[in-house]
């Protein structure tokens, strides 16, 4: 980089803080209760996002030069939503998706809709900006019709401007004056024919790809505000340790060292530049004494423990209808562990606090609860507090982001007037980030002479899947505090997204079924939202039985599926993706299995079907996924190439969670410290094809599908094992040991 | 002051010897590719190049490094005009959150320059040092391939017609 480009990027960089830190964009985000009131109390829902936020301003600017910024309170988590959205816009809008430009979550800026999370953002923001946008366009064309003295439907919308016949123009820049101004979002919208469009269900290149290539500034990482110093905490040896003494005068000496912080079992230090940060964090975690005691259950008896613990009975489905007569019936139990998010990279966090008001650039999901959360552990109101969301490296779930944020708040507070980036270490990153909870599953089913299900019984136990910041009790350091705030009281989340028990209930006909779920809220080990959260657990149990079921009525798999869905969308991803898999004519050879599974995420979102198939090497227990094809209905699918990189991720990641990892615990403290203790899928194993079709539905609404994959996968790669070497492994992960036990090696 | 040469281009260095080059990438000359993974050489965020190899600069302090050739991702191209690899990557749009990439990308460059025609099973376990969470290895193995497919045809590895 030569220096000119650095004072490019320096100049980008102040842009970015004018934009984001100093800029007060007036709009109307701060009457939105006051409108809530207004809302009519048998009024239509607005569609998606708009119903909470629904004023068009608060979505869509058009500035007086015709460009167009859309807000959405969602954040780029590199699931590729930005492209998505602004394609959304461009499209109803009747323009270019260059010409929008994008502002994400923001609580100065954007609307507040909550946790970008559950694969929600399409339905909830999408449906939201799809609707806004034709909204505005249409009260330009009223404008424009006014103006030019033309009947309205006489009008046209071409590249950012109204058209009449006889060839006027007027630039949405010029039409718009006060239009959007405390104009609200009709019920409904008059949204364009699916069928013209030129810009939605078009693969479009990700926005964001570009500067993550060529090493521009992409993540809050590379977040370097003036003046801008550099923090690292200390954290305690495991969870119940508190901090007895600590000599901290020498590190105070330290070269660059600026400021320690200390409040409680909280340590942090500022130094001047990252790398003597490190160093002062490393002499002050030596000169660190802490009182520990054991609070994990013994490892071994992690599941009879879980098993063991008080739990609320919750039961999420039973019916009973007439069937045929039990011909045979089938009984097993699942196991999942612990399991990490694993960022790649640490969690980070710029912090400024200035004349009594904190500014936080933090990749968490939700900028508004994580405000919230951090003006309760300041003891600050929250218009003293602004969370700018800035992309991450990938998190996967509620990881460690939000704590970042708040170590952050904590160590600006205590050092003022210049920003300070923390970032964590690998070992604090994977020892105190919320895993996924470990959890159990057992299912009992019977089949008729004619091999139907006939009766179906399903008990899941888990913890919560969600301790989000919805105050500072669910931050960290929080904890650590001398003046701690206690975690807060964990809840299960309801159907139908469900926590420990989404997917619980198969999307199978069933005449009799019982689904209980046994939510468990003591939490020896932190676990908040993974990655499709108890969805990986239930539909890799109730698609591994499915199998079972499958294989003692002498059915083949795929059909022993159809001849039980009724859903014609679940029916058709079946079908597709055991087609192009070759699924009827495969023939194994040695050591090679075919293994298939099925599930709508949610049982709303997107329909995914999986087949793969895997390679086993007795003599070593090593399994490997050699071809995998998935079929995937999510709607209107927006930008398709983005599902597919969704749905390929999801299948890799599955696949390492599946065959790889568990979290490694003693009673005292976590020992999955770093990636030898915690091993991930790498690249040699990585399978020879991933494919996967998208069916695209047009004019169909936007289901989620950030997640759908991670079930089945888990469940084809049991099912596949199962026939590749005649064991039924049941529970997760299929490491090398695991399985030579299996199979008797 | 130590001085480096970094994308052919000498920068002196106020830090002491010890220090990683990451953090003189990162936090004296304010380059954004080479990324903070680990410290401990397990996931290969913080790779570059030195003298032609995949080095993890999170381990390599600079007190080793004076007269030899740094590269970074910053010395394949720009955003606006993107080495092979880069553009290979962005054709496959090779990235999810993409906080793994340079670090990928210098690792398989660093393999294109000593083997431009590399097999698939050359560049699996080539590649085995770095690792990515999103799971975008299918991709990423793609847009190595296409990359060795394109220099081959006619850039050379070290292109970078930016600046090199």
């Amino acid at each position: 980089m030569n220096a000119s480009d650095i004072g490019r990027e320096a100049v980008s960089r102040r842009d970015f803080l004018a934009a984001g830190g100093a800029l007060i964009v007036g709009f109307s985000l701060a009457s939105s209760s006051r409108l809530f009131a207004q809302k009519p109390a048998a009024g239509r829902k607005l569609p998606g996002s708009l119903d909470a936020n629904p004023m068009l301003d608060s979505w869509i600017n058009i500035d007086a030069d015709g460009s167009i910024t859309v807000f959405t309170g969602k954040a780029e988590l590199g699931q590729g939503v930005k492209t998505a959205l602004i394609q959304i816009a461009a499209e109803q809008l009747y323009v270019q998706p260059q010409r929008v430009s994008l502002i994400t979550a923001d609580t100065r800026r954007t609307p507040d809709e909550g946790y970008t999370a559950g694969s929600n953002s399409m339905k909830d923001s999408g449906t939201a900006i799809m609707n806004a946008a034709a909204q505005v366009r249409e009260i330009l064309i009223a404008r424009a019709a006014e103006r030019l003295a033309v009947a309205a439907d006489r009008l046209k919308v071409q590249d950012g401007a109204v058209v009449a016949e006889d060839g006027r123009r007027m630039g949405f820049g010029e039409l718009v004056g006060d239009a959007l101004t405390q104009t609200r979002a009709e019920a409904q919208s008059k949204l364009k024919d699916p069928a013209t469009y030129t810009v939605v269900g078009k693969a479009m290149p990700r926005v964001d790809i570009p500067a993550k290539v060529a090493g521009g500034a992409a993540y809050v990482q590379d977040l370097r505000l003036p003046a801008m110093v550099h923090a690292r905490v200390v954290r305690p040896p495991s969870y119940g340790a508190r901090l007895r003494e600590l000599r901290a005068a020498e590190v105070e000496k330290m070269p660059g060292v600026l400021k320690i912080v200390r409040d409680g079992s909280f340590i942090a230090v500022v130094a001047e530049r990252e790398f003597e940060a490190i160093l002062a964090m490393r002499s002050l975690a030596a000169a660190a004494r802490w009182n520990e005691r054991p609070t994990l259950p013994a490892a071994p008896d992690l599941f009879t423990h879980l098993q063991s613990l008080p739990a609320d009975t919750i039961i999420d489905f039973d019916k009973q209808a007439p069937a045929g007569a039990a011909a045979r019936r089938l009984a097993a139990s699942y196991r999942r562990p612990y399991q990490m998010h694993g960022a790649i990279g640490p969690s980070c966090a710029v912090a400024l606090f200035k004349d009594g008001a904190l500014t936080v650039w933090t990749h968490s999901q939700g900028v508004y609860p994580l405000r919230k959360s951090i003006a309760e552990m300041l003891r600050l109101s929250e218009d003293r507090v602004q969370c700018i969301h800035v992309e991450g490296s990938g998190c996967y779930g509620h990881n460690a982001a939000d704590d970042a944020g708040a170590d952050a708040a904590l160590i600006a507070r205590a050092f003022p007037e210049r920003p300070i980036r923390l970032q964590w270490m690998r070992e604090q990153e994977h020892m105190w980030e919320p895993y996924g909870p470990a959890m159990l599953t057992s299912v009992k089913a019977a089949l008729d002479g004619a091999g139907s299900i006939v009766a179906w019984e399903y008990e899941v136990t888990s913890n919560t899947h969600s301790m989000r910041p919805g105050g500072a009790g669910n931050l960290l350091p929080a904890w650590h505090l001398d003046t701690p705030f206690a975690p807060g009281t964990p809840k299960p989340i309801p159907l139908p997204e469900g926590g420990g028990d989404r997917n619980a209930i198969p999307l199978y006909r069933l005449p009799n079924a019982r689904v209980v779920h046994r939510f468990v809220p003591a939490m020896p080990v932190r676990v908040s939202a993974l990655r499709a959260l108890g969805a990986y657990m239930n539909v890799f149990s109730i698609e591994s039985f499915i199998d079972e079921l499958a294989q003692a009525a002498g059915i083949d798999p795929v059909e022993f599926r159809l001849r039980h869905l009724d859903d014609a969308r679940a029916r058709e991803v079946v079908s597709l993706a055991a087609s192009r898999f070759g699924w009827s004519s495969y023939a194994p050879a040695a050591g090679r299995g075919r293994g298939f599974a099925f599930a709508r995420y949610k049982n709303l979102g997107a329909y995914l079907a999986v087949a793969m198939e895997v390679d086993v090497v007795r003599e070593t227990g090593a399994v490997r996924v050699v071809r995998v094809v998935a079929a995937v209905d999510s709607g209107q699918a927006v930008n398709p190439d983005g599902i597919r990189n969704q749905i390929e991720g999801g299948i890799i990641q599955s696949a390492s969670w599946t065959l790889h990892e568990a979290v490694e615990f003693d009673t005292t403290a976590i020992r999955s410290t770093d990636w030898s203790r915690y091993p991930i899928l790498r690249f040699p194993e990585i399978p020879e094809s991933v494919e996967v079709h998208v069916i695209d539905r047009p004019g169909e609404a936007f289901l989620g599908t950030g997640e759908a994959a991670q079930g089945p996968t888990a469940a084809a790669i049991a099912n596949a094992l199962a026939q590749a070497s005649g064991a039924r492994i049941r529970e997760l992960p299929f490491d090398r040991k695991r399985v030579k036990a299996a199979i008797g090696v | 002051m130590i001085e480096l040469n970094i994308n052919g281009r000498t920068q002196s260095v106020d830090a002491a010897p010890n220090t990683p080059l990451l953090y003189v990438l990162r936090d004296h000359l304010a380059m954004n590719g080479a990324k903070f993974g680990c410290g401990l050489g397990q996931c290969g965020a913080c790779t570059v190049m030195v003298d032609g190899d995949a080095v993890f600069s999170c381990l390599t302090p600079i007190s080793l490094l004076s007269g030899r050739k740094i590269k970074t991702v910053e010395g394949l191209g720009t955003i606006e005009n993107p080495g092979p690899l880069q553009r290979a990557f962005i054709e496959e749009q090779a990235a999810q959150c993409g906080y793994c990439i340079a670090g990928m990308i210098m690792r398989a460059q660093a393999l294109l320059e000593k083997n431009p025609s590399p097999s698939d099973a050359e560049i699996r376990r080539h590649m085995m040092p770095n690792l990515c969470r999103c799971g975008t290895h299918m991709r990423i193995f793609r847009a190595v391939r296409r990359a060795a497919q394109a220099m081959q045809a006619g850039a050379t590895p070290a292109a970078g017609k930016g600046r090199a």
